[in-house]
């Protein structure tokens, strides 16, 4: 069910939290889009921005200390970073909604799990509270819990249910776009699986654009359309899934499939990249992964690679592949 | 044939709670060889960190034996496990939680070795600095406190810990799960050359399937308190044959674009409480391919082939072999 139509578009975004003694540059720079349907995972590790991303897009970064410097994000038409607070307190929950990491923590422990999911449909929909409450059920249902237990409190379910608690907030008014940061982290196996297909199928059922918020790059794979890969607050690679896994450009993104063990060949040795992200409120002049590249050469330590487009759909950030037969060991190359 | 490091027979742990007895383990018998590492992968809640604490005994079995290397660690007195615990060491999940935010790289890492004095005084300086060495940690953070530091570095301090008394045995409880995959890798390198160069054994507990497969020689899938098979890695992942490792199995998201299509299965409902258990399959009520029979009794674990152990009662119907 994808359509031309754009849903989300972000340009040129900087977020920092400006600290008394330092500033952290959690994102930097990054542009991407996302049309009716379509998924995009947003890749990388602790640190590299793509919560504060996903903040910024619902206008939610914690001011003061974060403080969006610049760039412009359209969100079904609407301009997130002018509309009055009015505004966008309708836009949140009806055209864009969250599902927050931590499922533990993201229900009120004090009303039943019904009443926090009608309350989002009492607010965005000219509805009575009894028939909010109605329609709260009938989303639990969906989600895969019996309607019985809409009486119940959090504490009364376990981890995987409560996701699917949070799931059901989210979806309640039918948004255009979902944002789910680490929707499976805290879940087991078996839960998760069961969790992604739920997604899978409301995505398709409602034609709802997803930013796929993860670390994972497996859960990548089986849920997402496209991919962006963040490190220390850039994106330096992006492409549809065949670009990104098939045809690997950029070397942090090699660094990121070799630290997996591979399920196929448990004899393969693990190729960890070495070092540490680097501290982001002091990132190198040149690009920012230079210290742990084994490709990186002299021009990395003073220039900030910009991303250029390889094909039609994939873009990469790397200056080495200014020298004519660069490639990086894995992958094949675009023809 | 390689001797036996540890031996585990009918290991049970039952916790009294206000509702009834909670079964975390319940009757779980493996072994595991010298240098050979076995991985035990389930659910939250299935029992696989109980089990492995009750091995060092940092929490007592209700029942249930444990051997090392031949001796009974069950029916050691309290001096003699003091004396144990210097081959047994464990390197826990969390090492955000794990270290005394009051003790610097240095005194942490002194601590074990200066409760057993098999360091001089005048050598722990440069002991702790060759422990450091090789668990790659610069030397210059020897006076550093944890929270001056990122996770993977505590837990190469956790590492170092453990590794410190020369153990035969290390327990891994989720050593890297609280890791970015990029720190993760660094650490299950470390701990494999570790194991080569002092031929440690392990136990390595965790809930990532990718993981254990790359990590272990035999891996045991536990279901509530219980085993429910156990192999080869390679035997396990080849030809899995109780429905619940099916289902973990194929529940693994792989990170590959453009392969064959595989065929998830689904499980109902979610681990039931392990309080109060009645006398049936424990997976029965979960379980794709329950029969009558499941619900009467429980499974025992049988061999259905060498070195493969399954506890199902339909296993001969789902063995491919």
């Amino acid at each position: 069910m994808m359509s031309n139509e754009e849903v989300l578009k972000v340009e040129n975004l900087t977020v920092y939290y400006e600290l008394e003694e330092e500033t952290v540059k959690a994102v930097n720079d990054i542009s991407f889009s996302l049309h009716k349907g379509e998924t995009i995972g947003l890749v990388g590790e602790t640190g590299a921005g793509k919560t504060t991303t996903a903040l910024a897009l619902l206008r939610l970064v914690p001011d003061p200390p974060g403080v969006i410097k610049s760039g412009k994000i359209t969100v079904c038409g609407n301009d997130m970073l002018e509309v009055p607070v009015q505004k966008l307190e309708e836009i949140r929950g009806k055209d864009i909604a969250m599902i927050f990491q931590d499922p533990m923590t993201s229900l009120n422990p004090v009303f039943t799990v019904a009443e926090q999911i009608a309350e989002s449909i009492e607010i965005h929909e000219k509805v009575t509270k009894h028939e909010a409450y109605e329609k709260a059920l009938e989303m639990l249902e969906m989600v895969g819990i019996p309607r019985e237990r809409g009486g119940e409190y959090p504490h009364q379910f376990s981890g995987g249910m409560k996701q699917r608690v949070v799931i059901a907030i989210a979806l309640a008014c039918q948004p255009q776009l979902l944002i789910a940061d680490e929707p499976t982290t805290a879940l087991d196996v078996t839960i998760q699986a069961q969790v992604l297909d739920l997604i899978k199928n409301l995505k398709d059922k409602q034609g709802t654009s997803v930013i796929m918020i993860t670390h994972d790059l497996g859960i990548v794979a089986e849920t997402c359309d496209k991919v962006a890969v963040m490190y220390a607050g850039r994106i330096v690679e992006t492409g549809n899934l065949d670009d990104v896994f098939n045809y690997t450009l950029h070397p942090y993104t090699e660094g990121l499939f070799n630290s997996l063990p591979n399920i196929n060949d448990r004899k393969a040795e693990l190729k960890p990249i070495h070092g540490l992200m680097p501290d982001p409120t002091n990132l190198p002049a040149g690009c920012a992964f230079e210290p742990r590249c084994e490709y990186a050469c002299e021009a990395c330590k003073t220039q900030q690679p910009e991303l250029v487009s390889f094909t039609d759909t994939h873009k990469a950030a790397c200056l080495r592949y200014a020298e004519p037969g660069f490639h990086v060991a894995r992958g094949k190359k675009h023809e | 044939m390689s001797k036996t490091m540890i031996e585990v027979k009918d290991l049970t742990k039952f916790f009294k709670t206000p509702k009834g007895m909670l079964h975390a383990v319940d009757g779980v018998s493996f072994s595991i060889e010298e240098g050979k590492t076995l991985g035990v992968v389930g659910e939250s809640g299935c029992g696989k960190s109980t089990t492995g604490r009750c091995i060092l005994r940092l929490i007592e079995p209700t029942a249930g034996k444990v051997f090392f290397e031949g001796q009974e660690v069950t029916a050691m007195n309290s001096r003699q496990m003091h004396d144990m615990r210097q081959k047994m060491q464990i390197i826990f999940q969390d090492p955000f939680s794990s270290l005394d935010p009051r003790k610097t790289v240095a005194q942490t890492i002194q601590e074990p070795m200066k409760e057993f004095g098999i360091v001089p005084k005048d050598q722990l300086h440069a002991k702790t600095r060759e422990l450091m060495d090789m668990v790659g940690l610069a030397s210059r953070l020897i006076n550093t406190y944890p929270h001056e530091l990122d996770g993977g570095r505590r837990q190469r301090i956790g590492v170092a810990r453990a590794i410190s008394l020369q153990p035969k045995f290390i327990v891994c409880d989720e050593p890297v799960s609280a890791l970015d995959v990029s720190i993760q890798a660094q650490i299950l390198n470390l701990l494999k050359e570790l194991q080569r160069d002092m031929g440690l054994t392990y136990m390595f507990i965790t809930h990532d399937l990718s993981v254990v497969n790359h990590f272990s020689d035999d891996i045991a899938v536990m279901y509530l308190g219980q085993l429910v098979e156990k192999a080869p890695a390679e035997e396990l992942f080849a030809n899995p044959v109780h429905p619940y490792t099916k289902a973990l199995l194929s529940a693994i998201p792989i990170p590959e674009v453009g392969g064959p299509k595989r065929e998830r299965i689904l499980l109902k409902g979610e681990i039931t409480s392990p309080v109060n258990l009645p006398d049936e399959c424990r997976f029965a009520k979960r379980c794709n391919y329950s029969c009558e029979e499941c619900r009467k009794s429980d499974p025992k674990l049988f061999e259905i082939s060498p070195g493969h152990f399954v506890a199902c009662h339909r296993m001969n119907e789902f063995n491919n072999k």
